[in-house]
């Protein structure tokens, strides 16, 4: 059985909806799900309906191919811990990546069968191929920070961007002379640049910036997709990837300003990656005019409180923290005390990545609250406690001309009757800025590792 | 109008569906919606699957058949992945 082109046609635009439906799906945890099965259902179709298309011959290794993904993506997906979710994202986005690349060079050698190439498919497979490489080795270089197989600093040398200049102008001259001539060497080369280039833009971005690096490859993968979609004149793919390539892109958008940063400055590099001296927390933190306080202090002035907000960061991921609040949470509910989430869109390394970590210790999402919903309540919360977050709540941005990170929303939890901020270290935040809050009257820091002091709470609290 | 050029109406009124989709999504959903996009993203093995399949080069089905693995790898594991996280979105705790 095959299908005609207008069969074909009909099934790619019922494909199309079920995409569009699908991310609609996202607008409300309950749709959520439903979502997912009507995407599933779309790509379930655009592939049965390609593999009917008269043109695909052989099936063998295509079924292979297909078979053995399904094997591995669902192995992977399956076991990987959910505090590992940004590495996998990037893992998944270089992929695309390099299949864009694949399928450029592929269908080069396919049309090469057919006669000559036209001016318009060389430049689109000049599109495909650049646009895929610089995500594979893009995302790839994400993977390794994310994974901290490379520094998660940003890397830098002299006449960086000099370098990226060069390598920008080749790779223009390179596609000009294959869509003119027609060159496959051309082709080739470009792409082998466009990998270098991959790895240079992403190199200097640091670890913080990381959300903003894992949307805009999310939209780099979308942009690959839908310039295979012009190369192959198909309308799905062109649809698919302008859903995807838009999605990440207002996901970088979204990101970006809620660090009061240019996408611009972001992507020439990342600042700070600071590191304090060895001196003990303690010692330093008395040096410093800041007070320390003990687990028993916080457990307190909790179990007499009403209200009780807590602002988690990237080191509840590190530490592996979620549970261990979960536990507070709950406690904390049983004694009457009402408890809420406080979560900054940049907290983690991927966009959601504390609301996927709470939803995973069980923390009900209705508990949980964005920025600007949470900020007014902080006055009337009797504790803000903060856990393994730092520049999000640094009232610096908010009354520090001179500091970099002046004009970035924060969580105003400064402006709780109490804040315990739990802490491995008195090394600054990401950004190497030293947090004002520690100085203010009303702040007490706890130091210790995340996990082990909200175990201590929880049990603490229980006794109390 | 000449193919290419529909080709960049669709694009360009595609990309004013993502856009309002998108901006609909809830921020506590922002990581399945990565996931999900990465897996609709893999809707590239559409192209891939036409490689592999041509049937007159071997090197091109060599090309397609890793492009048709990379891709599925994609798909199954980010629906796989998407599914894991949205399954833990609860609203009240089951005890």
């Amino acid at each position: 059985m095959t299908l005609g082109t207008e069969g074909l046609a009909v099934a790619y635009l019922v494909s199309a909806t079920l995409f569009i439906l699908g991310l609609k799906g996202l607008t409300h945890p309950t749709s959520a799900r439903r979502g997912n099965y009507y995407a599933m259902a779309g790509m379930l179709l655009a592939v049965a309906a390609t593999m009917l298309n008269p043109a695909v011959k052989s099936h063998a290794w295509i079924a292979a191919g297909i078979a053995g993904g399904a094997v591995i993506g669902t192995i992977v997906a399956l076991k990987i811990k959910m505090t590992a979710m940004p590495q996998l994202v990037a893992a998944l986005h270089s992929f695309v990546g390099l299949t864009a690349v694949l399928v450029a060079v592929g269908t080069y050698l396919t049309h090469a069968h057919q006669g000559a190439h036209g001016y318009v498919l060389l430049s689109e497979l000049f599109a495909g191929s650049f646009i895929g490489a610089v995500t594979f080795t893009g995302s790839a270089v994400a993977f390794g920070k994310l994974q901290a197989l490379i520094s998660p600093k940003p890397l830098k040398f002299p006449g960086h961007h000099l370098l990226n200049l060069v390598l920008a102008a080749a790779l223009f001259a390179l596609g000009v002379d294959f869509v003119l001539h027609d060159h496959f060497v051309s082709l080739l080369l470009l792409t082998a640049i466009a990998l270098a280039l991959g790895v240079l833009l992403i190199l200097p971005i640091g670890g913080a910036d990381m959300p903003v690096v894992v949307s805009m490859l999310n939209s780099y993968s979308g942009w690959a997709a839908a310039a295979t979609g012009f190369t192959l004149s198909n309308n799905l793919l062109i649809i698919a990837g302008a859903l995807v390539g838009f999605s990440g892109a207002i996901l970088s958008y979204i990101m970006s300003r809620a660090m009061n940063r240019s996408i611009v400055s972001i992507v020439l590099g990342g600042f700070g990656g600071g590191e304090a001296g060895t001196e003990t927390p303690m010692a330093a933190a008395v040096g410093k005019g800041i007070k320390a306080a003990a687990v028993e202090d916080a457990v307190f002035l909790m179990a007499n409180a009403a209200k009780v907000v807590i602002v988690p960061g990237y080191g509840m991921a590190v530490a592996q923290a979620q549970h261990a609040l979960k536990e507070l949470l709950d406690t904390l509910e049983a004694k009457g005390v009402e408890v809420k989430f406080a979560i900054h869109p940049v907290a983690g390394r991927m966009p959601g990545h504390m609301n996927v970590l709470l939803a995973e210790a069980d923390v009900p999402y209705d508990r949980v609250f964005e920025m600007d919903e949470i900020n007014p309540e902080f006055p009337t919360a009797d504790v803000a406690l903060i856990v393994g977050a730092n520049d999000v709540t640094n009232p610096a941005a908010k009354t520090q001309k001179s500091s970099p990170i002046y004009g970035m929303p924060i969580l105003e939890a400064n402006r709780a009757k109490h804040v315990f901020f739990v802490k491995r270290s008195l090394k600054p935040g990401y950004s190497g800025v030293d947090n004002l809050l520690f100085m203010q009257d009303n702040c007490s820091l706890i130091f210790g590792d995340a996990k082990d002091v909200c175990e201590r709470m929880a049990v603490e609290l229980k006794a109390a | 109008m000449s193919e290419p050029m529909v080709a960049i109406y669709i694009f360009v009124l595609a990309c004013f569906v993502g856009y309002w989709v998108v901006w609909g999504v809830t921020p506590s959903l922002h990581a399945p919606l990565i996931s999900l996009t990465n897996a609709i993203s893999g809707i590239i093995i559409v192209g891939a699957i036409l490689v592999a399949g041509f049937d007159r080069s071997a090197i091109a089905e060599a090309l397609g058949f890793f492009a048709v693995l990379l891709a599925s790898i994609n798909i199954f594991g980010g629906f796989v992945v998407t599914q894991r996280m949205l399954t833990m979105f609860k609203k009240k705790r089951g005890r």
